[in-house]
């Protein structure tokens, strides 16, 4: 009997945990909804954003007349679209790399060799992975600005990728890897280059992958540097382009979001694991 | 054999501190050296820039001492954002930390979490440009929230139509409260989570062998143990609380009501103004600021164990 009352207790704890849950998904459902309806459907929903009558804006979570034209229309007719798209992909992709190529062997360092003035070094690391983006952005517009790289993609690329968080979370997994390993193939006579290669990535993948995915989900989102660095509208991302369509081109907007939504909900999805990973690992003490 | 193993583990202490240290030390540094000159180029060696300019006028380049600093602590935008951003960061940090438990310790005794961490993680992975016309949608004064209000005025007979415009009156501080809240509140439960089934059973056991209450399980096991957690969730809920300006630009603008403006917004619009002399003295402040509070943290953290 009791047994059968605590199941119930846990099953309404459940429910009441998934109810907040659903709701903050709610916007999502919206922007779903959004990019599927007719554009005369969806001005008589946000009528009252025109007319600035009284009455109140109205939704449908299920559209009267679904249709896909607003996607036709942005993918078809619209080449500019690409040319953001792309622009947003070509800068993640660059900066990524970018930061696997620096920031991952600047982690094994700080994981593996505790030399003098490591720690000082790693201290000096947390410290820049904290200050926000607009304390450093006029020490990065000087640089960029002698190095002629201002409104060019590089001016955004380069900067993420010396960011010192990704070095931080790859630092986290490079930890986890017990130093007896290391002691037994130096015996064995492996250079310190192949011993991060056959043993470092291998086993400190997870780190890895979990800066990657944390990384992808905040340069995708990226506007403050973009804004900052780049004047030419061609040279955009998504993210800075999407906020420009105004309320009458309202179906655009939700279907352009949704477009933007899609590559960051394909690696939350595959890479969630590796997203709670990345988020203890932000957490370990050095 | 046992003897061997012995006399090999010895054998490499002895290396370590000899011709090893060595070889350690070249090996951090090559390894370490891309990331440390790029750190160098674009961030250490520019910000002495910004420090050295931080005395001088913009124009001539004339050292003026501490008139700069003078100037914005005069300054009232200066003012008006840093009170507005301290009232921010007071504000959400601790609501989040207590959210997030509440959620939290609930979520960490069912079996099975894995849709509800999913469904609470996901505003993460949104990016902000694609959720504000959302936010327009519901803080707008014909929008979702005076509607529900509204309906909930005539269910309940206590008051009439409400009309109230969120983004374009003080409330529009508590629209950015709401929006951090709930971009942020995944990876703090995620934390929480990874802090509470860390801490072992067996006490938790042994305790209520010996009699403890739930109450008195929690308030002397459980929060105990998750000092590490918080120590964790506030600095990076800090550390995420300056991404709000990207809410906050989206939703109002570079000028918005002023208790909604920021000191993102205030750097952002010295910076299209190119007034570079005010800006450095605020970078030196605001920069100095957070490296004492993070080293206060670390320093609190240490002492801890």
């Amino acid at each position: 009997m009791s047994r059968k009352i605590k199941d119930i207790k846990r099953e309404l704890i459940t429910f009441l945990l998934l109810l907040p849950a659903v709701f903050v998904c709610l916007p999502i459902i919206m922007l779903v909804t959004g990019s599927v309806m007719s554009n005369g459907e969806l001005r008589q929903h946000l009528s009252p954003v025109f007319s600035d009558a009284l009455d109140y804006i109205s939704w449908k979570i299920v559209p009267d007349y679904p249709t896909f034209g607003n996607y036709g229309k942005l993918l078809f007719m619209t080449p500019q679209f690409f040319v953001l798209f792309w622009n947003s992909i070509k800068m993640v992709g660059c900066i990524l790399a970018g930061q696997l190529l620096v920031g991952v062997p600047a982690a094994w360092a700080f994981a593996m060799y505790k030399v003098k003035g490591s720690r000082a070094l790693f201290v000096l690391y947390v410290v820049l992975m904290l200050l926000p983006f607009q304390v450093t952005m006029l020490s990065s517009y000087l640089v960029l600005n002698k190095l002629g790289m201002l409104n060019t993609q590089q001016a955004v690329i380069l900067p993420a990728v010396f960011s010192t968080f990704p070095v931080f979370l790859t630092y986290g997994g490079f930890r986890c890897i017990p130093m007896q390993l290391l002691e037994a193939a130096r015996i064995d006579g492996a250079g310190e280059l192949r011993i991060f290669c056959t043993i470092g990535l291998p086993l400190g993948k997870s780190g890895l992958l979990s800066a990657m995915v944390l990384g992808f989900l905040e340069y995708w989102n990226m506007m403050e540097q973009p804004m900052a660095f780049l004047e030419d509208k061609s040279l955009w991302p998504l993210s800075l382009y999407l906020p420009e369509i105004t309320w009458a081109q309202a179906g655009y907007a939700f279907t352009t979001s949704i477009i933007t939504l899609i590559p960051a909900v394909f690696v939350f999805i595959w890479g969630q694991d590796y997203l709670e990973q990345g988020i203890i690992f932000s957490g370990l003490k050095e | 054999m046992a003897k061997r193993v012995v006399g090999l583990k010895r054998n490499v202490k002895r290396q370590k501190t000899g011709a090893k240290g060595h070889k350690e030390m070249r090996a951090f540094f090559l390894f370490l050296a891309p990331s440390l000159l790029g750190v160098l180029l674009f961030v250490l060696l520019p910000f002495m820039d910004v420090f050295g300019r931080s005395f001088k006028t913009v124009v001539t380049s004339q050292f003026v001492g501490f008139q700069n600093y003078k100037t914005i602590f005069a300054n009232q935008a200066f003012q008006l954002a840093v009170k507005n951003t301290l009232r921010f960061t007071i504000i959400c940090i601790p609501l989040l930390v207590v959210i997030g438990l509440m959620i939290a310790l609930p979520v960490s005794k069912l079996k099975s979490a894995g849709t509800i961490k999913s469904l609470y993680l996901f505003p993460m992975a949104m990016p902000t440009a694609t959720i504000v016309i959302v936010w327009k949608m519901a803080f707008y004064k014909q929008g979702f929230l005076n509607l529900a209000l509204t309906r909930l005025g005539e269910l309940t007979g206590l008051w009439g139509a409400v009309h109230t415009d969120y983004l374009g009156s003080s409330a529009s501080f508590w629209v950015l409260v709401f929006s951090y809240i709930w971009k942020n509140t995944g990876y703090t439960i995620v934390l929480w989570l990874a802090g509470i089934l860390g801490i072992p059973n067996e006490m938790l056991e042994a305790a209520r062998v010996d009699g403890a209450s739930e109450r008195q399980c929690f308030f002397k096991i459980v929060l105990p143990n998750l000092k590490g957690s918080l120590y964790t969730i506030v600095i990076l809920s800090f550390l995420n609380s300056f991404k709000i300006y990207r809410e906050a630009y989206l939703v109002a603008g570079a000028y918005p009501e002023q208790d909604m403006y920021l000191l993102q917004h205030l750097f952002n619009n010295w910076f299209v103004n190119l007034d570079f002399d005010k800006m450095a003295a605020a970078a030196v402040c605001v920069g100095g600021f957070l490296f004492v509070i993070i080293m206060l943290l670390q320093y609190l953290w240490d002492s801890r164990d």
